[in-house]
């Protein structure tokens, strides 16, 4: 007497293989999920106490970076402003305006704004602004374009082949010290040729190079050695 | 059987509780209630001090059964493929985490000074038994993280002792009080000033006759002010002082020789030869110990001239350890024996000593003779009024007054005879001559001599208003009406001297965390004035005493600098009565047990009670975490049959203790040393009742040496937790160099290159072999074992430093302790009197690591500057690492040691290095952190890190005798490339090509060739 349908056969010998596939689908998905930016948090907005419009401030009114961001370049931290900073203007105005009430309140009552970190780091991971900025790095190579931003946002995944992948091959992302704070700043390219000591850059591997040199990066290997970024 | 099993793990915990238990039966919930009560898990590991109760000890040894990290449970091959099969499947998700939405909070008007990222550093000081340890603390967005000696200040050089490095956990201690408390009951500042107001009211009508003020030593000259200020209003009132270990030998030596109370300094950097008689100054808690190990290291290199240094001593100290010549002998015999050198005719006695002690007299008369005006004698806290007199008859005598020796004012601001203070107190109290009692600060109720009763005194009810005032809830403030919390020396104004009389600022680096008063704020609530700030206390004082109209400037550089120029005291001329007479013509009966009592090496007198890094700190000689025990001598324990950690009864003058036994090679015979500050009722989660009262033993008239002990053996054991053998580094086959070497001076000088062996080629090696002289920076140590005496500074530097956890003492008994640096003892010679070696060892971080290799997942790995990585976040627990580790310097995290929910601990971490979690291996990384920080400073301004100081390890930072020096070994002009090019320079274990960054320079002693002849024949 047969108990199982023929075509049983056919469906436990397709399990049997599909097993291999099924596994790497799932090993595959995971991958996914752990770079998606419901884990990463990239290009997603976070819920903050005033809806702050970085394009507005940067790109509308012309606020440098360092004018809220004021320890970037002498500290690991690059500072949130403090309430004080926003009501240097906004004593003067939009001073009813309900949607800055929260910074009216802290400003009243002495009790900070709570912001929601945007990028966030592990706690094992000690990153060092200051460095950067003197390296040559952008400030939108990491953050991307803030100052097109309405609502910040989280631009890379911060994850940890992505800081490789400059670490690896910084002249590819460098820049003249005086273009880091340049939100409109563009790689060369024979278009827009970006002057550097006197010559003119085409390409940015080139000039990627020139400035590893001139601005006394550390080899590949000595940053990419753990220490540099875990204690 | 499958249903066997079921029930069997699913018996609830209840039950579990019952079958420990079933006279009483503890639910887990009252049990966790009570142990959410008391806050800091992190040093409940040790379960024998969390609590009085059996019960709850019973319990909480189910609740994490011994091997917590071994299954020791058998499991079912059916359970055990569960759980393979949940591990694996798991194994891979621990890498998925989603971090969670973290707030960012800024300040609402940022302070101008405040860079967030960067650490400030403020100068202040820390406090013990009155003098000051003067130090500069690390402040990150106003949490003080870390205290590091003062590089500017006399008294510090930079160098610091363990209970100043402490003193940083000892503020953050969830356990300190933190409330004002009136019977018991929480109540508030001003309830207590209006509360005190009539009793103090009635008082000022009868002068004050009713009022006594109980103060602990103080050289504050600001609180001394107003105490004085305080009896002029109530003229009637009397000033009480006492301390457990206090220095009134020291007061009445001085007054025996000098007919008025004087401090002695010494300067140990001019000395040739220096004789302890029983004086443990190279050791903390010995006022001045930071400068004087820095001033005897400057002496001690053999390149230069080396001072020689002979300890009369009976308990073993680290400070003998370092002697050139140590003669143990009882400490009764000191006396006579500082009788002969003072005479300086040791001949006339000779019939009446052993060969070896008149030889060791002879010896020395004869180089005191040849050093005139270069030696100094210095004499023990503890040895009689007699023995400092004679000291001082001897140095004038030799010509060392104003040389090596100084005499100054008295730090202490009311140099009274403490025990006798205490006396005429317990005597008033007992007449009832007391109605306000003001207890500031101490705890008398546990630690006064046990023939004066004073808790018996202070529980009588005819006190009327009894005041305690303190960092802690302890055995006096349960009998007093009134609790006072104190402020801590971090998060008050204040002042004090050091030893040399400079008087340093004492400011708060944070706001007091449970709104403290402190002693400057109470005694001005007391003189009628309860608003007043410390801060304005102080500041008025050093007003009135500012002549100048510059007084902002003056205050703000006194601030700075953490010193107020020009309060050094300067050496005032005493003329010595001559060597006073002998005290007592009855001779010594040296077959009568004598007891010493001793302050802990590491707690001191109990005020450290609960202060995990002090507690878990292994005690220099013994290695002993934990507990106190009895020390007796090799030749002592075989006749008498006693065994390490056998229990005994220790019977003085009809009072008992039971004590656990230590063996400690170089002990006296006939002769046993007990520590106080143990056997505390009331101290916290970690000091109460670990270890044994010995305060019970004490008497006025015999405070630091009893006769007539009474030793008898209990028949049980008590289980001590001896860091010592753990760790202990394999001497692998064909390897003869021991781990420490050393010379004496004529054999080094005769062979410079005695400690060094042959070199393994370099090509030799299956490892990669990478050349790092083509570095910019290869990091390096060199620790000169001449300079290091072994005072410890260094681990609890380090713990501080770098979020090290406290284990407990069970965790410590299984070897799970976690410090990255450990201080070695070796002994060598004779059991009864052998020589002592101390010596630190850190991650070696071996250029061959041989950890690297074995690692599985990469989590151990070496930088381009040589330095061997410990990426935790990597690490999953093989401990593959450490079991191939020659040198026995790795730790693992067997279980979730560091406390991540105590609110205070958070606060006190240093932000820049991780903090461990369970099943991670850690070790010594050379402080990357640090290093990583300096980099960037240089390199933000285009430049290298120079060897200018700047750069420092922790352990380098604050070790007093500067013997740790860490640097750049590739810039042939640093200091410790200079240090490792030296003939005395030694790898350990080098013969195994690891290639060890960590290097040692061998320690090299100056016998006296004369003595040394002797002792070899």
């Amino acid at each position: 007497m047969q108990i199982f349908h023929r075509s049983t056969n056919t469906f436990s010998r397709a399990t049997i293989y599909g097993a291999v596939f099924i596994v790497v689908g799932i090993g595959w998905a995971l991958m996914q999920i752990q770079r998606s930016p419901y884990v990463t948090y990239a290009g997603v907005v976070k819920p903050q106490p005033v809806p702050f419009s970085h394009k507005h401030h940067v790109t509308g009114l012309g606020i440098d970076c360092r004018y809220c961001h004021t320890s970037v370049e002498v500290s690991s931290f690059a500072g949130i402003p403090p309430t004080k900073t926003c009501m240097n203007c906004h004593s003067q105005i939009w001073t009813n305006a309900q949607m800055l009430e929260p910074v009216r309140a802290s400003y009243r009552s002495g009790d900070s704004l709570q912001w929601t970190r945007v990028n966030q780091l592990p706690d094992f991971v000690f990153f060092n602004h200051s460095i950067h900025i003197n390296k040559g790095v952008g400030c939108n190579t990491c953050h991307g374009p803030v100052d097109q931003m309405p609502l910040m946002y989280q631009y890379a995944s911060l994850q940890m082949e992505w800081c490789l992948g400059c670490h690896r091959e910084p002249q590819k992302y460098l820049r003249p010290r005086d273009q880091v704070f340049n939100m409109r700043y563009q790689e060369p390219s024979s278009a827009r040729p970006v002057e550097f000591d006197g010559k003119s850059f085409t390409e940015q591997e080139a000039l990627g190079s020139v400035l590893v040199a001139k601005y006394k990066l550390r080899s590949v290997q000595d940053i990419t050695s753990c220490n540099t970024c875990h204690r | 059987m499958e249903d066997a099993q079921k029930t069997k793990r699913e018996e609830p915990a209840a039950g579990l509780v019952e079958a420990v238990c079933p006279s009483k039966k503890l639910d887990r919930a009252t049990v966790e209630a009570q142990i959410r009560q008391t806050t800091g898990p992190e040093y409940w590991r040790s379960l024998e001090e969390l609590a009085g109760t059996p019960e709850f000890q019973e319990m909480l040894h189910r609740e994490f059964p011994k091997g917590a990290s071994e299954w020791v449970e058998s499991v079912s091959r059916r359970g055990f493929l569960q759980l393979m099969g949940a591990s694996l499947a798991m194994a891979g998700m621990t890498g998925c985490t989603k971090l969670p939405l973290e707030p960012i909070v800024p300040y609402v008007k940022q302070p101008e000074d405040i860079i967030p990222g960067r650490p400030k550093f403020y100068a202040t000081a820390v406090t013990l038994s009155g003098y000051a340890s003067p130090v500069l603390v690390e402040s990150h967005m106003g949490r003080p993280t870390k205290i590091e000696g003062n590089d500017k200040h006399p008294a510090s050089l930079g160098g610091t002792d363990i209970f100043t490095q402490a003193a940083l956990l000892g503020m953050y201690d969830p356990d300190r009080s933190q409330t004002i408390t009136q019977n018991g009951d929480v109540n508030s500042w001003s309830a207590f000033v209006r509360e005190t107001k009539g009793p103090l009211m009635v008082q000022k009508n009868i002068g004050g006759s009713g009022i006594r003020i109980l103060t602990q030593t103080i050289s504050s000259p600001s609180l001394a002010d107003q105490l004085r200020a305080f009896l002029k209003i109530y003229p009637q009132a009397k000033w009480h002082v006492y301390e457990p270990v206090n220095r009134d030998n020291v007061l009445e030596g001085a007054k025996l020789a000098f007919g008025q109370p004087v401090e002695t300094r010494y300067d140990f950097s001019k000395a040739d030869v220096i004789v302890s008689l029983d004086a443990d100054f190279l050791y903390a808690g010995y006022p001045g110990n930071t400068r004087y190990i820095r001033d005897f290291a400057s002496r001690r290199n053999p390149d230069g001239k080396m001072s020689r240094f002979y300890a009369i001593e009976s308990t073993p100290t680290s400070t003998g350890a370092k002697a050139d010549h140590r003669l143990p002998v009882r400490a009764e015999e000191v006396t006579r024996l500082a009788r002969l050198i003072a005479s300086g005719n040791s001949g006339l006695s000779l019939n009446s000593m052993t060969a070896d002690i008149s030889a060791f007299l002879g010896a020395l008369e004869a180089d005191l003779a040849k050093s005139r005006g270069k030696s100094v004698l210095i004499a023990g806290d503890h040895q009689p009024p007699e023995v400092h007199a004679l000291a001082h008859a001897a140095n004038t005598a030799l010509g060392s007054v104003g040389n090596t020796v100084f005499y100054t004012d008295p730090v202490d601001a009311n140099p009274v005879n403490q025990t006798e203070s205490l006396r005429d107190l317990v005597a008033d109290m007992r007449a009832g001559k007391v109605d306000l009692l003001v207890i500031m600060g101490g705890n008398p109720a546990y630690d006064a001599p046990a023939d004066l009763g004073f808790a018996d005194a202070l529980k009588s009810s005819n006190i009327s208003l009894r005041i305690h005032h303190g960092l802690y809830q302890n055995e006096t403030s349960e009998y007093c009406h009134w609790h006072v919390n104190e402020a801590h020396a971090l998060e008050s104004w204040g002042d004090a001297r050091a030893y040399d009389g400079t008087v340093s600022i004492v400011q708060p680096l944070i706001a007091p965390l449970y709104a403290g008063k402190s002693e400057q704020e109470l005694v001005s609530a007391l003189a009628g004035v309860s608003d007043a700030t410390g801060y304005d206390l102080v500041r008025a004082y050093w007003q009135m005493q500012h002549s100048g109209t510059d007084f902002d400037d003056f205050w703000r550089k006194s601030l700075h600098d953490g010193w107020v120029e020009g309060t050094t005291y300067a050496p005032k001329s005493v003329t010595a009565k001559g060597a006073p007479a002998a005290s007592s013509s009855t001779p010594v009966d040296s077959n009568s047990l004598e007891v010493n009592f001793r302050r802990d090496p590491s707690i001191y007198d109990g005020q450290f009670a609960n202060n995990g890094w002090l507690q878990e700190l292994p005690k220099p000689m013994t290695k002993l975490t934990w507990d106190n025990a009895l020390l007796v001598g090799p030749k002592m324990a075989a006749r008498e049959g006693l065994k390490t950690e056998d229990m005994v009864t220790l019977e003085l003058n009809g009072r008992k203790a039971a004590l656990p036994v230590w063996i400690q090679a170089g002990h006296p015979d006939h002769s046993v040393t007990v520590f106080l500050g143990y056997g505390r009722k009331r101290a916290g989660i970690a000091g109460t009742g670990a270890g044994f009262d010995v305060y019970p033993l004490r008497t006025s008239a015999a405070p630091w040496i009893a006769t007539g002990g009474k030793l008898t053996k209990t028949g049980s054991t008590y289980k001590l937790a001896s860091t010592q053998g753990y760790q202990t580094m394999e001497t692998p086959n064909g390897a003869t160099r021991p781990l420490v070497r050393e010379a004496n001076l004529e054999e080094y000088r005769k062979e410079p290159r005695f400690a060094q062996e042959e070199q393994v080629p370099r090509e030799l090696t299956l490892y990669p072999n990478i050349d790092y002289t083509k570095q910019d920076y290869a990091w390096g140590m060199a620790i000169d074992l001449n300079s290091c005496v072994g005072c410890n500074n260094c681990i609890v530097a380090c713990q501080s430093e770098n979020n090290i956890a406290v284990v407990g003492k069970e965790q410590v008994i299984r070897g799970r302790h976690m410090h990255w640096l450990r201080v070695d003892a070796y002994y060598q010679g004779d059991r009864d009197n052998p020589k002592t070696f101390l010596q630190p060892v850190p991650c070696m971080q071996c250029e061959n690591a041989p950890c690297e290799v074995v690692c599985p997942v990469g989590a151990t790995v070496h930088s381009t500057e040589g330095l061997n990585d410990m990426v935790y976040n990597r690490c999953v627990g093989t401990r593959y690492c450490s079991d191939n580790c020659p040198y026995k310097v790795r730790r693992f995290n067997f279980l979730l040691f560091q406390d991540w929910s105590t609110e205070q601990y958070k606060l006190m971490r240093n932000p820049d290095v991780s903090v461990r979690s369970r099943g991670v291996m850690e070790k010594c990384t050379y402080c990357v952190q640090r290093i990583n920080e300096r980099r960037i400073d240089a390199e933000r301004a285009d430049q290298k890190i120079k060897d200018d100081g700047s750069l420092q390890t922790a352990c380098q930072q604050s070790c007093p005798a500067g013997a740790i020096v860490f640097g750049n070994i590739n810039d042939p002009g640093s200091r410790v490339a200079k240090l490792k090019a030296q003939d005395r320079n030694y790898g350990l274990l080098a013969d195994l090509n690891t290639r060890p960054r960590t290097t040692y320079l061998a320690e090299v002693r100056n016998p006296n060739p004369e003595l040394e002849a002797g002792e070899r024949s």
